[in-house]
C-alpha cells in the first residue's frame, strides 16, 4: 500500500460506510491532494459501496472538484456581480495572457493554475483575486504582475495588502 | 477564547436549567467590569482580506509593550463583520464606541499611546462624513450606521463569536432555555407564525406556515423530521449569510434548535458553501462548545428534548440553494432537483418531511421566541414583518452589510446609507435578488423594499444582494453576465434551462457585437416566457428576470447596440474604441509600458496615442493612467 493509500483509508475511517459521505470524503481528498486521483476515487467508492460511475458523476458535477493535478499556485479571480462591474473578467483575461493558459488549466511547468470562482463574498474588495488562498484586495492588471513576479522569485519585495482568506 | 470564557465552577460544563443558564450568565457578567476598556478588531472576510489580523495582532503587542497598570488593562475582542467593509479594517474602542477605519498594524501604538493611555483621539483614524467633511468620532453617529435598525446583526461586531460565553453574556440561548421550559412545541409554531416571518431565501414563503404544514406533514407520515439549514448562499454579490454564521453561529444554531424543539425533530443539517471556510470554522467550534455546555446532543438543558446537527460542506454548485437539489446534495448524490409535485415540508431529506429554512431565517426565530411574534410583526409593513438584511454592493460609496425594516424606500439604502455613487451621479439601476432578481431603475428609487414592492416592479427579494449600477455599467452585458453564470450552473436536467439559456445568452452575445435585430428581441421575450413556465426549478424559471427587467426599462439602450452598434455605457468590447485626450496626456509612458500588444506609441513627456488596428480593448491603459486621459467612445 502506498503512503497515500494508507492516508486515505486512515481519514476515511472517520466517516460510516454509507453513500451519503462520499462528497465530504472526496473534498477531503482534494484538500490533501489539490485534486481526486482515480487511484484515490476508486478507494472512496470501495468505502462507501458506490460504483465508480457514481463517483465521477459527483466530481464532474460539483465545481469544486478535480481530476488533474493542481500547480504549485492556485490562482482564482473572483467573478461575482461585484467583481464583473470592476473588471473581474478583464483581468481573467490579462491573466490568461500572461500564463498562455485558459481558466481551469494549469501551465506547462505545474507552476499555476487559473481558475475563477462565483463569488467569494469580499465584495467591498472588488476586483478580487485568490492566489493560494490569500485575497488580493481592488486588484489591477499591474498589481497582479507583480504578484507572479514574487511567486515566480520570492526573492522580490513583499506585496501589499494581502490576508488569509 | 476570550478572556472572560470559564466554566461552571466545579462541576462539570453541562447546564441542567434555565437556572443553571442564568447563574451562569451572571457569572460571566460579575467577572466583568463595564468600565473596563475593550479594543474590538473586525476580523470578518472583508477586513481580514485588508489586513486586520496583522492589526489585532500589533495592537496587543503594543499593548504588552506599553506597561498599562494591570487594572485598566483593556481586553482585545476579535469579532465577525462590523458590515462597513470598504473603510475596513475597523477597530471600535467600547465603552466609548470610538471608530477608527482603515487602521493599518504601524497605528496601533499610537491607538494604544494616545486613546487608551491619555485618553485622546487619533485624529487621522475618524471616519471623515464626505457629505459635509466632518470627522465622526462615534460608530453610532456614522450614517451608514445611524440609518440601520440592527436586530439580526445586533451581536454581529460586538461578541467574539468563537466564545460561547459571549454570547451567552448578551442574551444567547435564552429563547432556547425560554422554549424548553415554559412553552409547549405547538406555541413556539404559533408565535413564528403570528410574527409573520418570511423565509429569507429568496421566494418569500411565510415560516410558520412551512413549519405547519411540516407538522401536518409528520401527522400523516410519523418522524423522523429534519431541520435544515440553507447556507448555501450561492448569490454573486450576496454575503449576509455568510456574515451571520462567520459573525453570531449561536443565534443560526439556537435557531435551528428551537426549530427542531417546535416540530419534534432530533437531528439537522447545516449546508454550508465550502467556499465560507471561516463560517464553517465558526459553526464548528459553536456545536462543540454548545454540546460541551448541554445546549446541542441529549436531553437538552435536562428537559428531555435531544437534537444534534452535523455541517455538510457544499462542493460549489449554485443550483444546491434549491431545497430539493440541497436534500439530493446531503445525500451523496450530484445536486439534480425534482419536480414538486409533493412539497419538501412532506417529503424532504431521506423522504421525510423536512423543513430547510434559510440562515437569515433561523437567526431570526431566537429573536421572535424571546421578544414575542407581535413584536416582531410590529416592524416592517404588513405581509412583509421584521428587517432585512442587504450586501449592498457595486457602484457605491460604502460598500457593506446593511440592515433596515423592511418596506424602506429603495433611495434610503442606496442614497442614504450607502452614500450614492462615487462622484455623486445618480445611480442607474440596482439589481436585486441576484442572477434570479431584476433591474430596478432610478426612476423607482422610491420603490418600499419589501417582498411584494419588489415583485410588482419586476425584480424580487432574493437573498438580499444589492448591486449598484451607474452609467458605465451596460444592462446587455450584465444580462449576458447572469445568463452566463446560470448556463454553467444549470445542472441540465430539464431542456429549457439546459437549452433556453444558452439561446438567451447567444442573442445578448450579438447584442454586445452589434449584431441581431429587433425581431430578435422578440425573440428573448418569447423565449423567457416559455423559459419562465416550462423549466423545473427556480433556477430555470426565474432566469430570464435580469434580461426582462432590463429590456422593461432600458430598452433604448438594447436598441443602441441592435440598430446603431454602439454601447452606450462603454462596456461591450466590439462597440468601443479606446482613446488617448492629448490634452489630457502627460506622456508619462505607463500605459504603453503596460500594454500587452504595444499599441500605444509617443515620446515621453509628449502625448502617446493608440493604434486602434492593433488593439485588443483590454482596457488596462484605462486602469494605468492616473491622469484619466484615456477615454471609451
Amino acid at each position: 500500500m502506498t503512503d497515500n493509500a494508507l492516508y486515505i483509508d486512515e481519514m476515511m475511517d472517520q466517516y460510516p460506510a454509507k453513500p451519503e459521505y462520499l462528497i465530504v470524503i472526496l473534498q477531503d481528498i482534494q484538500n490533501k491532494y489539490g485534486y481526486i486521483s482515480s487511484d484515490a476515487m476508486r478507494l472512496a467508492c470501495d468505502h462507501v459501496h458506490v460504483p465508480m460511475t457514481q463517483a465521477y458523476a459527483v466530481a464532474t458535477f460539483y465545481q469544486s472538484f478535480r481530476l488533474d493535478p493542481l500547480g504549485e499556485h492556485e490562482i482564482k479571480v473572483c467573478l461575482g456581480t461585484a467583481c464583473h462591474l470592476k473588471g473581474g473578467q478583464r483581468l481573467v483575461e490579462d491573466l490568461e495572457r500572461k500564463l498562455k493558459v485558459a481558466p481551469g488549466e494549469t501551465t506547462e511547468d505545474m507552476r499555476f493554475t487559473l481558475n475563477t470562482v462565483n463569488c467569494v463574498g469580499a465584495c467591498a474588495l472588488a476586483p478580487v483575486v485568490s492566489v493560494d488562498n490569500k485575497y488580493h484586495p481592488n486588484a489591477t492588471a499591474q498589481k497582479m504582475e507583480k504578484v507572479l513576479k514574487t511567486l515566480t522569485d520570492p526573492s522580490l519585495a513583499e506585496m501589499e495588502g494581502t490576508g488569509n482568506a | 477564547m476570550h478572556d472572560n470564557a470559564l466554566a461552571v465552577e466545579s462541576e462539570s460544563l453541562c447546564l441542567r436549567s434555565l437556572d443553571d443558564l442564568n447563574r451562569f450568565r451572571k457569572q460571566i457578567m460579575d467577572k466583568r467590569d463595564p468600565d473596563q476598556p475593550e479594543i474590538v478588531v473586525c476580523h470578518g472576510t472583508g477586513c481580514l482580506a485588508n489586513g486586520s489580523a496583522e492589526v489585532s495582532e500589533a495592537i496587543r503587542s503594543a499593548l504588552e509593550a506599553s506597561g498599562i497598570d494591570a487594572k485598566v488593562f483593556p481586553g482585545i475582542k476579535t469579532t465577525g463583520c462590523q458590515g462597513f467593509c470598504s473603510h475596513g479594517p475597523l477597530v471600535v474602542i467600547r465603552p466609548q464606541g470610538i471608530f477608527y477605519q482603515n487602521v493599518k498594524p504601524k497605528d496601533a501604538k499610537e491607538i494604544i499611546e494616545k486613546t487608551i493611555v491619555q485618553g485622546d483621539i487619533v485624529k487621522r483614524l475618524l471616519y471623515k462624513n464626505p457629505t459635509d467633511g466632518k470627522k465622526i468620532l462615534h460608530e453610532q453617529d456614522i450614517p451608514f450606521y445611524k440609518r440601520q435598525t440592527r436586530v439580526v446583526l445586533h451581536n454581529i461586531g460586538k461578541i467574539d463569536p468563537t466564545d460561547i460565553c459571549d454570547t451567552i453574556a448578551s442574551g444567547g440561548y435564552q429563547a432556547l432555555a425560554k422554549a424548553l421550559t415554559t412553552m409547549t412545541p405547538e406555541q413556539v409554531v404559533t408565535e413564528i407564525e403570528i410574527s409573520g416571518l418570511r423565509g429569507r431565501g429568496g421566494a418569500g414563503f411565510p415560516t410558520g406556515r412551512k413549519w405547519r404544514s411540516a407538522l401536518n406533514a409528520i401527522e400523516k407520515k410519523g418522524r423522523p423530521v429534519y431541520v435544515v439549514v440553507n447556507g448555501d448562499e450561492g448569490d454573486p454579490g450576496a454575503f449576509m449569510d455568510r456574515t451571520i454564521m462567520e459573525g453570531d453561529p449561536h443565534a443560526v444554531l439556537e435557531g435551528l434548535i428551537l426549530g427542531a424543539y417546535a416540530l419534534g425533530a432530533n437531528k439537522g443539517y447545516l449546508y454550508v458553501r465550502a467556499e465560507y471556510p471561516l463560517a464553517i470554522k465558526h459553526l464548528t467550534i459553536a456545536m462543540e462548545q454548545a454540546r460541551a455546555y448541554g445546549l446541542l446532543g441529549d436531553n437538552i438543558l435536562n428537559s428531555g428534548f435531544s437534537f444534534d446537527a452535523r455541517i455538510n460542506r457544499g462542493a460549489g454548485a449554485f443550483v444546491c440553494g434549491e431545497s430539493t437539489a440541497l436534500f439530493t446534495s446531503i445525500e451523496g448524490n450530484p445536486g439534480n432537483p425534482r419536480p414538486k409535485y409533493v412539497r419538501s415540508v412532506e417529503e424532504g431529506l431521506w423522504g421525510r418531511p423536512t423543513v430547510l429554512n434559510n440562515v437569515e431565517t433561523w437567526a431570526n426565530i431566537p429573536l421572535i421566541v424571546n421578544k414575542g411574534g407581535d413584536w416582531y410583526a410590529a416592524i416592517g409593513v404588513p405581509h412583509s414583518t421584521g428587517t432585512k438584511v442587504f450586501s449592498l454592493v457595486g457602484k457605491v460609496n460604502n460598500v457593506g452589510l446593511v440592515e433596515v425594516p423592511m418596506g424602506v424606500p429603495l433611495s434610503t439604502i442606496v442614497e442614504d446609507i450607502g452614500g450614492g455613487v462615487p462622484g455623486g451621479a445618480p445611480f442607474k439601476a440596482v439589481q436585486t435578488g441576484g442572477p434570479s432578481g431584476g433591474c430596478i431603475p432610478y426612476e423607482l428609487k422610491d420603490t418600499p423594499v419589501d417582498f411584494d414592492s419588489l415583485t410588482k416592479a419586476g425584480s424580487m427579494m432574493g437573498s438580499g444582494a444589492m448591486i449598484v449600477m451607474d452609467n458605465r455599467d451596460c444592462v446587455v452585458d450584465v444580462g449576458r453576465y447572469f445568463l452566463r453564470f446560470l448556463e454553467e450552473e444549470s445542472c441540465g436536467k430539464c431542456m429549457p434551462c439546459r437549452l433556453g439559456l444558452s439561446r438567451m445568452r447567444e442573442i445578448l452575445d450579438n447584442f454586445s457585437e452589434g449584431k441581431g435585430s429587433e425581431k430578435d428581441i422578440e425573440d428573448l421575450l418569447s423565449l423567457s416566457k416559455a423559459i419562465q413556465d416550462s423549466a423545473l426549478c427556480a433556477l430555470g424559471s426565474s432566469a430570464p428576470n435580469p434580461v426582462l427587467t432590463t429590456l422593461n426599462y432600458f430598452k433604448d439602450e438594447y436598441l443602441a447596440h441592435v440598430t446603431r452598434q454602439k454601447c452606450p455605457a462603454g462596456v461591450c468590447k466590439n462597440l468601443i474604441t479606446y482613446q488617448i485626450d492629448p490634452d489630457v496626456c502627460t506622456g508619462c509612458t505607463a500605459c504603453a509600458k503596460q500594454c500587452p500588444v504595444s499599441c500605444i506609441a509617443g515620446e515621453k513627456k509628449k502625448p502617446h496615442a493608440i493604434d486602434t488596428s492593433l488593439c485588443i480593448r483590454c482596457g488596462i491603459c484605462m486602469d494605468t493612467c492616473k491622469f484619466n486621459a484615456v477615454n471609451v467612445i
